[in-house]
């Protein structure tokens, strides 16, 4: 386990004024006084202490620089640097509010060792302007104990107290019993800790690395993945896109001794500057076709509205497989190996990685006799069930529908339920030569909460030129009441 | 006494990699697949019936007969899939109105059968149509563009007849207005609606085309053929105004 104690949150609109040496402080509003909370080194150096009051810390540094303290903004900052992380081990935890903790359970011979990944960590984090302390333990509790409290003493029983973490009355308890450091504790029995303090020795069992626990890790672990690290970092997307060509087959080399094809892949470039970018594929069907998945992945990122930007170029690359389904191995046809057949759903997957899932649809019937209601669209893969329109009959819906209807100005029709006769739409008259209806369609007055809603008469009428259209009148002539509104509601062929 | 003829230079292969387009051109599907409308005078006409893995053109006489030609170029598609194969409706975002599935399934359509596709732009739509058209996977694909689309010129007309003939399906552009521009198209079409035989009661009838083939490859133009859909036998009939001259009657009893 390694723990990272970030100690004091770079933030670029700060990091000027610290490069100047000023003193930075950043200030809260704590029962009813502005209190420092979180002080730069230069502030450290001049003698403030958090906890002070803002103007206290003004009578006695006057050139203080007081900022507002973002929690929102050092919550973002601490999930990127969790992000950030995945490059050691996928098992990476925030650890609110300014740690983070991950598990490097055999994680670490890429990096020369524990330590070795330890100072590899620092050293990108200080690359990064942010001071943060590192320490290795067996269990979360050990290396989070270890990082805030292991400043003056590496060895565990020379903690205070206070790194057991329990409650602060438990703690002051056994500072008053005189037990101040974990070595006191360590050699109580742990029936009379249990006893007296409830969960302490719990904590404690977990401090000393007696009794471990999981850490939840950020993302789901994805069961399969491939990564590859570079010596020195790639600058060039295709040179980036071949290596990630190699990581689909191994990828694929997985998945095929698992039985199991993949529906969801993520592509991740890490930058060398921290900066990580993703790419994600789904697919319609379980599939391990490398060939595939980097026609897939190219022609995302050719849809991608910014371009990927290497900047100083790409140190690690990983592909996870996110979502993975039984898919059996088929042998090949040996009569005829010659070309790949691409069938529809891979059509269907090229499509809507490039167009995005949601612009390629097909269309599913609905439960409803509102027209512009009863038919909604529907993942590519189901194949729905549409009723055929009975035999002999015209057709009695339009080709085409306008949502919203469309209004029609100067209906000629008689009064009260007449079919139109003449009517202006989009600037032109239309003389109604062939007519039927009216198909009576009322409003789904149990799905209102005033129980109302105006009926439609349907019409589908035909003028001179054979243009037909399905016209509606919205509610009835009222004795008194203003005529109602006709709409244009479809097109017919 | 001997004749000697020189020899014969050896037959010289171009630098570097064949173009594509020359290997698409050496083994295309012969165009004896013809896709039958139905109405015998028009499938003579066509030498047989509309070429399948072709490029087809059309477009409506006038902005308001958009959805007779785009139920003509639906139904030619649904025709050139076959009994099963999938239709995919490519369209460009900007029209007004949307294809209605219950509609599609009143003109005989299984909407189960079209896969839809909304391109953002005319650039998508055509890389989009290209894909599909490349395809062998779906039957017939109808490619509607809005506005003028200037970049669906001769060239990408070009392309989209080579997939096509590559792959077996069959493309069908619905341009949404004339073109007045060259295309490489196998068969153009006007489309505008046709008034429909009247049913009881003054009530439309069954969807009336009025077509113009207003340019075939190896072929003469024709004009001013008038078409009904008969959903119920999935064929194009004839429009005859007059119910007593129908041949055999048997449209007497749709009506």
């Amino acid at each position: 386990m390694l723990a990272e104690n970030i100690w004091r949150l770079g933030n670029p609109k700060t990091s000027s004024i610290c490069e100047e040496g000023l003193p930075v402080v950043f200030v809260e509003k704590l029962n009813n006084a502005m209190r420092l909370t979180a002080l730069s080194r230069a502030a450290i150096a001049l003698g403030l202490t958090p906890d002070l009051t803002l103007a206290d810390a003004r009578a006695r540094v006057p050139e203080l620089v007081a900022l507002d303290r973002d929690h929102g903004d050092e919550a973002r900052l601490l999930a990127r640097i969790v992000a950030g992380c995945v490059r050691y081990t996928p098992m990476a935890a925030a650890e609110p509010p300014d740690g983070a903790i991950l598990d490097i359970t055999g994680c670490a011979h890429g990096f020369g060792g524990e330590e070795g990944l330890k100072a590899d960590l620092a050293r990108r984090l200080e690359a990064s302007g942010i001071t943060a302390f590192c320490a290795l333990g067996d269990t979360p509790e050990q290396a989070r104990a270890l990082t805030r409290f292991g400043h003056k003493s590496k060895n565990l029983l020379d903690l205070p107290v206070e790194a057991i973490e329990a409650d602060p009355a438990v703690t002051l308890a056994l500072r008053r019993a005189g037990l101040k450091r974990i070595g006191d504790l360590a050699s109580r029995p742990r029936k009379m800790l249990a006893a007296r303090f409830g969960d302490l020795a719990i904590r404690l069992g977990r401090v000393l690395g007696e009794q471990d626990r999981h850490i939840s890790p950020e993302r789901p672990l994805s069961p399969v993945f491939a990564l590859r690290r570079f010596a020195e970092p790639i600058a060039r997307i295709e040179d980036a896109l071949a290596c990630l060509e190699d990581l689909g087959r191994d990828a694929a080399q997985t998945l095929l001794e698992r039985h199991q094809g993949g529906r969801r892949f993520i592509a991740r470039f890490f930058r060398s500057d921290g900066a990580i970018v993703g790419v994600e594929i789904g697919t319609g069907r379980p599939t391990r076709d490398p060939a595939l998945l980097i026609r897939l992945f190219r022609e995302r990122v050719d849809a991608l509205s910014d371009p990927i930007d290497p900047g100083f170029g790409f140190d690690m690359i990983r592909l996870d497989v996110g979502q993975c389904e039984a898919l059996t191995a088929r042998q090949d046809d040996h009569l005829a190996p010659s070309r790949h057949e691409e069938d529809l759903a891979e059509l269907v997957d090229r499509l809507s990685v490039r167009l995005g899932a949601r612009r390629v649809h097909r269309a599913q019937p609905e439960n409803s006799h509102i027209p512009e209601c009863a038919a909604s669209p529907c993942a590519p893969s189901r194949l729905p069930v549409w009723e055929s329109a009975p035999e002999g009959e015209p057709p009695m819906r339009p080709l085409r529908l306008f949502d919203p209807p469309q209004p029609v100005g100067a209906v000629m029709s008689e009064v009260p339920d007449g079919p139109p006769m003449r009517f202006t739409w989009r600037g032109k008259t239309y003389g109604v030569t062939r007519w039927e209806g009216p198909e009576r369609i009322a409003a789904e007055w149990w799905r209102r909460r005033d129980r109302g809603g105006r009926p439609r008469d349907y019409y589908r009428v035909e003028d001179e030129a054979g243009h037909r259209f399905w016209l509606f009148r919205h509610g009835l002539h009222e004795a008194g009441g203003t005529p109602p509104d006709w709409y244009v509601h479809g097109l017919f062929a | 006494m001997t004749c000697e003829s020189p020899p014969l230079p050896a037959r010289k292969r171009p630098a570097g990699p064949l173009p594509k387009i020359v290997l698409a051109q050496a083994e295309p599907i012969a165009p004896s697949v013809r896709v039958v409308l139905g109405v015998p005078k028009l499938d003579g006409a066509l030498g047989g019936g509309l070429a399948a893995a072709r490029l087809h053109e059309f477009w409506p006489a006038q902005a308001e007969d958009m959805p007779s030609a785009a139920a003509f170029a639906l139904l030619l598609a649904l025709k050139a899939a076959g009994p099963m194969g999938a239709i995919v409706w490519i369209e460009q975002q900007a029209r007004q109105g949307q294809l209605y599935p219950p509609g599609l399934a009143e003109l005989g359509i299984d909407p189960a059968r079209i896969l839809f596709v909304d391109a953002p732009d005319e650039k998508s739509l055509l890389r989009a149509a290209g894909d599909v058209v490349r395809s062998p996977a779906p039957g017939a694909a109808v490619i509607a563009p809005a506005g003028p689309a200037r970049l669906l010129d001769l060239t990408a007309s070009r392309r989209l007849t080579l997939f096509a003939e590559g792959s077996g399906t069959t493309a069908i552009l619905l341009r949404s207005a004339d073109p007045q521009a060259p295309s490489a198209a196998t068969t153009r079409w006007r489309v505008s609606a046709a008034p429909s035989r009247m049913l009881e009661a003054n009530a439309p009838g069954p969807p009336a085309f009025t077509l113009d083939l207003v340019r075939q490859r190896g072929g003469p133009p024709s004009y001013g053929w008038q078409l009904e859909w008969d959903r119920d036998r999935a064929r194009f009939a004839p429009l005859s105004r007059d119910l007593a001259a129908d041949a055999g009657g048997e449209y007497l009893a749709v009506g």
